[in-house]
């Protein structure tokens, strides 16, 4: 099976349900000073959203940067975005900017740290989703 | 004499150059540019919609918004300041007063619809219903011992975050169920400017929460949470009536408490904690859940039925961060 990447920022939430999905993950690092993760193999990202009410800034500027380099990039090839359906409009909206960024398909979204129901389905959607784009790493 | 009296203990001036918690500065920018008046809102647009409503339909949302405004009534002058005194960050306290004002905001929103669709009759007898009504004032008193001068910093934490993350939900029910039934479609909008600041507020009152905790034993820990859930449980016991009373007319109450235990769940999130409800009892009427957030599902890869992918179709794409 292909990769993860992940961020999730001080409160955590994202952190939270990676660690419930049970599969290996990279995380990209809070701090501009803290080392980017080096992945090796295609990944899928999750990612938080930031928004404001007009949709700007909401890919976190730390998973902004992680994406700027090529070869990081090349490797990319769905993303979740996660976020808080309170926010209407803008709700994981991250996740659909960085697939129109970066021209790969927006797998799905879940709220805040995910429900059970959420940690099922996407785990079973990723191994899918694996063995159907990308057969020699699943 | 004065002088060196104060040369004591200097009184700092707050500096937006030094953060102890980029978070503060975070949320300060959102909170800021997400700043909306009433005003804003064509409410007087709803005008046709609302004479179409049944005369209890009527009476129901003045009620479910006095019920709402007591909320904000309260969280504006109590809760958020009340935060203040255990504010770790001058910014925090900047944070926290913006939070206050935008209470006071939401809080005049509700009279704003009052005066645009309702007569003030109706209005009248419902901020009197809203003083008289048992299960409301049962939630009001809860949440404002626990604000009490005195009171445990983290404890007031969790009250806030309740009331910001669950004790709202019964009473937002009502103008997302009126959207999805394309009526007061102005209203709604107007309630999820209202539902999006909530958010804001419980998540930052949590993440507060979540580093606070962090800092305290193990023992106290475990009290902690305990308390959480009992509160939590206790405040559930009166929503369940409350929506019995509001909804059980028009036939929605088990649809309320199913978004009830979901709000409940986010609401342990926003603390660091896990879900109390089971995904059964979160079953969100799919109509009430696309009111929230209008415009964000498209076919997703997951939930597709055929196998092509989606790719988003986001217009914020511009931040110039990106440099490909
Ligand atoms: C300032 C701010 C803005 C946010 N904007 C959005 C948004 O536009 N859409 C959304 O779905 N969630 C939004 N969220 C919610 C977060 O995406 C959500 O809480 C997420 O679980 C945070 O993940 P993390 O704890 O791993 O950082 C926002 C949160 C904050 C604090
Ligand atoms: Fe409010
Ligand atoms: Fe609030």
């Amino acid at each position: 099976m292909g990769g993860l990447v992940y961020f999730s920022s001080g409160s955590g939430n994202t952190a939270r349900f990676v660690a419930r999905l049970g599969l290996p993950a990279l995380r990209v690092p809070q701090r501009a000073t803290e080392t980017m993760p080096a992945p090796l193999t295609p990944f899928v990202l999750i990612c938080p959203t930031y928004a404001d009410g007009f949709g700007r800034g909401a890919v976190p500027k730390q998973v902004i940067g992680f994406l700027n380099d090529p070869s990081r990039r090349a490797l990319l090839r769905g993303v979740i975005g996660a976020g808080n359906r309170s926010f209407g409009a803008t709700f994981a909206l991250s996740g659909r900017v960085i697939a129109e960024k970066c021209a790969v398909p927006w797998l799905t979204s879940f709220e805040l740290a995910g429900t059970e129901a959420d940690t099922l389905r996407i785990r079973d959607g990723l191994h899918k989703f694996w063995r159907e784009t990308c057969p020699t790493v699943a | 004499m004065k002088d060196q009296m104060l040369s004591l203990r200097a009184v700092k001036a707050i500096n937006w150059n030094r953060l102890q918690d980029d978070k503060d500065l975070e949320v300060w920018n959102r909170l800021t540019v997400n700043f909306w008046l009433p005003e804003k809102v064509p409410l007087s647009n709803d005008v046709p919609s609302w004479a179409t409503l049944r005369e209890d339909e009527r009476a129901l949302t003045i009620r479910v918004f006095t019920g709402l405004t007591l909320l904000d009534t309260i969280q504006n002058a109590v809760g958020a300041p009340s935060l203040l005194a255990d504010a770790q960050t001058p910014h925090e306290e900047a944070v926290l007063t913006n939070i206050a004002f935008m209470e006071a905001v939401h809080a005049r929103s509700y009279s704003s619809i009052f005066s645009t669709l309702c007569s003030t009759k109706e209005v009248d007898e419902a901020f009197r219903w809203s003083e008289e009504n048992p299960h409301l004032q049962a939630k009001a008193q809860m949440i404002l011992s626990d604000y009490a001068p005195g009171a445990d910093p983290l404890k007031r934490k969790i009250a806030s975050v309740f009331l910001e993350s669950f004790l709202f939900y019964s009473g937002f029910y009502l103008p997302m169920y009126w959207s999805s039934r394309a009526k007061l479609t102005n209203t709604a909008d107007l309630i999820r400017l209202i539902i999006r600041d909530e958010a804001v507020h419980g998540y930052y009152i949590g993440y507060k929460f979540q580093h606070a905790l962090e800092r305290e034993s193990p023992a106290r820990q475990q009290e902690v949470k305990d308390y959480a859930f009992a509160l939590l449980f206790d405040l559930y016991e009166i929503e369940a009536r409350y929506t019995a009373e509001l909804y059980d007319g028009l036939g929605l109450t088990e649809d309320v408490k199913a978004f009830l235990h979901y709000n409940a769940n986010k609401a342990l999130q926003n603390l660091g904690f896990e879900a109390l409800f089971p995904p059964a009892a979160c079953e969100v009427n799919p109509a009430i859940l696309a009111a929230l957030s209008p415009d964000s599902e498209n076919h997703d890869f997951f939930s597709g039925s055929g196998s092509s992918y989606v790719i988003g179709k986001a217009v914020a794409t511009e931040d110039e961060d990106w440099n490909f």
